[in-house]
């Protein structure tokens, strides 16, 4: 009885704390699109909340699922995050670099306009 | 991305090609009805629907014209992954170190570099292994060459080492 409070106490922590991460690293996700100077410079921001954000809080809310169904089906959801992310992200850069936004230009530009 | 739709297939190519469709086909099938666990009629010929939407929409992209089934599950794919595991979260505190900093200490550059994977999956993986990690965005690919974003110079380089690029090519040599 003991051992099962203690176990269920420790995977909430670790659960916690994965979510925690994972929120932070959103955050900062979120707060790198809105510094960043230019679209391609935003979007490198942007991916810290597609990587880092999506792997830890799926993990944490796969440590509270436990071992079920749910773990597996979050482990799927997991590795399609992981691999359409990139996939629509490319997509995106792609079309910005077709539609003839330059890639290095207009740094300096914006960041005068930050200063 | 670029799955070049001349690519040689072998010589019973439309046995191929059907074989392609019927094993995707499966695979949509048992993915529907472990997934939904449903087995009314209406939801199982909702489930049809889509695998059939699915393997239409593959068919018009010349899905089936090139190998899709080509990523082989070796020791080297999971190594690879975990590598790629340690790269993301390395580069993901090096982005967030950047975000934070008050000064935003960034030097967006271009490279541009011919990668040896030849595969069209290879190219893929690789493509989006670099989008993956933080701080680097493919742009462009073009057959083998590849165009690159980084946000930093440090990034720029190492993409220009090529050492994912090497892991990548190395992942169909046995």
């Amino acid at each position: 009885m003991m051992d099962q409070a203690l176990i269920k106490i420790v995977l909430d922590t670790i659960s916690w704390i994965l979510l925690t991460a994972g929120a932070f690293f959103v955050l900062v996700g979120g707060i790198g699109a809105l510094r960043m100077p230019n679209l391609y410079t935003r979007m490198h921001a942007a991916s810290v909340t597609d990587t880092m954000g999506a792997v830890l809080v799926l993990c944490g809310v796969m440590v509270q699922a436990g071992l079920s169904l749910a773990t597996i089906k979050l482990a799927a959801i997991l590795l399609f995050l992981l691999i359409t992310s990139p996939t629509s992200s490319y997509a995106l850069a792609h079309a910005a670099l077709l539609a003839g936004i330059k890639p290095a230009a207009g740094h300096a530009a914006d960041e005068e306009h930050h200063a | 991305m670029n799955s070049a739709p001349d690519v040689p297939t072998d010589n019973h190519s439309a046995r191929a090609h059907l074989a392609r469709v019927l094993l995707l086909a499966v695979l949509l099938a048992a993915a529907w009805l472990l997934w939904s666990g449903f087995f009314k009629p209406l939801i199982l010929m909702l489930g049809a629907l889509s695998c059939a939407i699915v393997l239409i929409t593959a068919h018009r992209m010349h899905l089936f014209d090139t190998d899709i089934f080509a990523l082989r599950f070796t020791a080297r794919l999971f190594r690879f992954w975990l590598w790629l595991g340690r790269e993301i979260v390395r580069s993901s505190l090096e982005v967030t170190r950047i975000v934070l900093n008050p000064k935003l200490p960034i030097k967006p550059t271009v490279v541009e570099f011919d990668a040896h994977c030849e595969h069209p999956v290879d190219r893929v993986i690789l493509g989006n292994s670099i989008t993956l990690t933080p701080g680097t965005l493919t742009l462009s690919l073009d057959d083998q060459h590849f165009t690159v974003h980084a946000l930093t110079e440090e990034g720029a380089r190492d993409i220009q080492d090529g050492e994912m690029d090497r892991l990548v090519s190395e992942l169909r040599s046995r």
